[in-house]
């Protein structure tokens, strides 16, 4: 493992135990208002009236913004790793499936699968966020339902490149069923691109989350997402930029690393210029 | 000719599916439009009376066949909210993002490759492992958040930061609401108007470009062929330009067609951020008014860019590969 991907593990680790202990042992609550002309849109590292400190200041209801901040990642890297593991799971599936039954199915399932990924992907989860209200699990079910083509297009070239090989041709001489040969011979080979995809899945699912909370068609206040913070300190981004700022660096440190441990893993698993231009797409 | 005749049949159908992909969508999902069109006012009988203007009464089979007529004819029906053609509507807003999306992939192509070229020069040493760090980083950025980082630096803290006059730019809209500029001060005017913009879109799709062009020349660096050329004494700038970038290329163009949908979804985020009256915020505004025409017709229109792209792509592509061109 390289250094940097090492220190990508190490950034994820940490965030995901900040995310879970911080908002637990914070001297002040992360949704609670009190006192609101006292404490609002304090600057990082100051002290309120009652003598709490700020580590990041506060926003504008007073709330301190380091404790939201770690709050909301609990919401934005469950929803980012749950949306990007089951579109995985989806993709591969569907991929595989295509590949192996081959003829209708696969002319079907691919038909489908391109005319999702001509639409870009934000402009289909916005489609998609309007014609469903928006709310929290919506967004993992929105980002599913939006982020299984590539992997699918992926995984289908991988089995079909595998199915010619000879130890395929050796285990269906020797008997094996048909379903068995693609379970236990061909999808161990072929899950490679599939494990890079998720690692990068989770920061793009991250990075749309926050998009459609932004807008405010993903989760809703109070309750706190990276996305809806930002949109939050927009309206006092002239008197305490801060507060749009800190959240939207959570977000950029988390993209980082997820995408730093993709790309060793890529280098490792797949290392090839179609899954790099796929994930290019995906951004969109 | 028999190339060109098959792929443009497949985009064609490709557009025929997204077509029918979205009339699906939209009848699948629960709700009904009507009773949002109508308002909460509106009577059961005034409901009745909307469905049945608007066809909704009648077998899905012929809704399906008015609406690929319809799209056919170039009609895309009407915009509930501004009651006008939603190809008005999206007609005006068209021009403004096609100039800005224009823009910034021109520099993004030129920027992402260069940084790109660098990198790989440099391959493992400390300076590639820095910008490899900024590119990521760049890249992990959400578009509106840039947007907003740079608004609060250049917009709001330009004067306490002391910038001087012309890095102190405006964040809203296209034009000066105060100033009546005409000639060539209303055209600086727009283009300090565009700065914040184009950079937001631009180093994004820079940073993104240069993570692939940074491979894709390095391994072009390390081929046969490169070496020979070295070998045979041709100096480091023709090995580059000529030998290097040509064999790169195809694969950057093939990033770039597939870097649109990246960019239309980053001009959505720039256009709401920057109050820029183009595709993304008409459609923005079409969701917030569940304008839902507005909102179909912008998704095909989205979706035929994104096709036209990889069409563009997938002809230029044969023609720049060395490998395969027949001179």
């Amino acid at each position: 493992m390289t250094g940097l991907a090492r220190a990508a593990v190490g950034t994820l680790v940490i965030l995901v135990l900040a995310s879970v202990i911080v908002p637990l042992v914070s001297q002040s609550d992360p949704l609670g208002i009190s006192d609101v002309v006292a404490a609002r849109l304090l600057p990082p590292l100051a002290m309120d009236a009652a003598g709490r400190f700020h580590l990041l200041g506060t926003d504008a209801f007073g709330r301190d913004l380091f404790a939201r901040m770690m709050l909301a990642g609990r919401l934005s890297l469950t929803i980012g790793a749950i949306a990007a593991l089951l579109s995985v799971i989806a993709g591969t599936a569907v991929g595989a499936l295509a590949a192996w039954r081959g003829g209708i199915v696969d002319r079907i399932a691919m038909a489908f699968t391109d005319a999702l990924l001509a639409i870009p992907r934000l402009v289909l989860l916005l489609l998609c966020a309007v014609l469903w209200r928006p709310g929290g699990a919506m967004v993992i079910i929105v980002l599913v339902a939006t982020g299984w083509m590539g992997v699918a297009r992926l995984t289908r070239g991988e089995v079909l490149g595998i199915r010619g090989r000879q130890f395929v041709e050796a285990a269906d001489a020797l008997g094996a069923r048909s379903e068995r040969v693609l379970w236990r011979h061909v999808m161990p080979n072929a899950i490679g691109p599939s494990i890079v995809a998720m690692t990068l899945g989770v920061g793009n699912a991250i990075l749309l989350e926050s998009g459609l909370s932004f807008l405010g068609l993903g989760v809703q206040p109070p309750e706190p997402s990276w996305g809806n913070m930002i949109a939050g300190g927009r309206e006092v981004i002239v008197v305490a930029p801060w507060v749009a700022l800190a959240p939207g660096l959570a977000l950029v440190v988390t993209v980082v690393a997820c995408t730093l441990l993709g790309d060793a893993l890529r280098d490792r698993l797949a290392g090839d210029e179609l899954l790099a231009g796929q994930t290019l797409a995906e951004r969109g | 000719m028999r190339n060109l005749v098959t792929r443009l049949a497949s985009a064609l159908i490709l557009l025929g599916l997204v077509v029918s992909l979205t009339f699906v969508l939209v009848h699948a999902a629960p709700g009904d439009p009507v009773e949002l069109l109508a308002g909460p006012a509106a009577t059961a009988t005034d409901i009745a009376q909307a469905r049945r203007e608007l066809g909704l009464d009648d077998p899905l089979p012929l809704q399906y066949a008015r609406w690929i007529g319809g799209i056919v004819s170039g009609d895309l029906g009407e915009s509930i909210a501004f009651r006008r053609p939603v190809v008005r509507v999206l007609g005006d807003a068209l021009p403004l993002s096609i100039a800005l999306g224009a823009l910034s992939i021109a520099l993004t192509f030129a920027i992402g490759i260069l940084v790109g070229a660098i990198q790989a020069a440099r391959r493992g040493r400390a300076s590639d492992t820095a910008l490899t760090i900024i590119t990521t980083s760049v890249y992990a950025a959400p578009s509106f958040w840039l947007a907003l980082s740079l608004v609060a630096v250049f917009t709001y803290g330009a004067s306490r930061l002391g910038f001087p006059q012309a890095l102190r730019l405006p964040a809203f809209g296209l034009r000066d609401p105060a100033g009546q500029h005409d000639g060539f001060a209303a055209i600086i005017d727009v283009a300090r108007h565009l700065v914040l913009p184009v950079t937001v879109l631009t180093a994004i799709g820079a940073a993104g470009i240069a993570r692939y062009a940074r491979s894709a020349i390095a391994d072009v660096l390390q081929s046969d062929h490169v070496r020979t050329a070295r070998a045979k004494g041709a100096g480091t700038w023709r090995v580059h330009a000529h030998h290097v970038l040509s064999n790169a290329l195809p694969p950057l163009v093939v990033l770039l067609a597939l870097s649109v949908p990246g960019v239309i979804a980053g001009s959505v985020f720039v256009e709401s951020v920057f109050a820029l009256p183009g595709m993304g915020r008409a459609m923005l505004g079409a969701i917030a008014a569940r304008d839902y025409p507005v909102i179909l017709g912008a998704t095909i229109l989205y979706a035929a860019l994104v096709i036209g792209a990889n069409l563009a792509a997938d002809l230029v592509m044969p023609k720049l590969d060395p490998r395969r061109r027949s001179t």
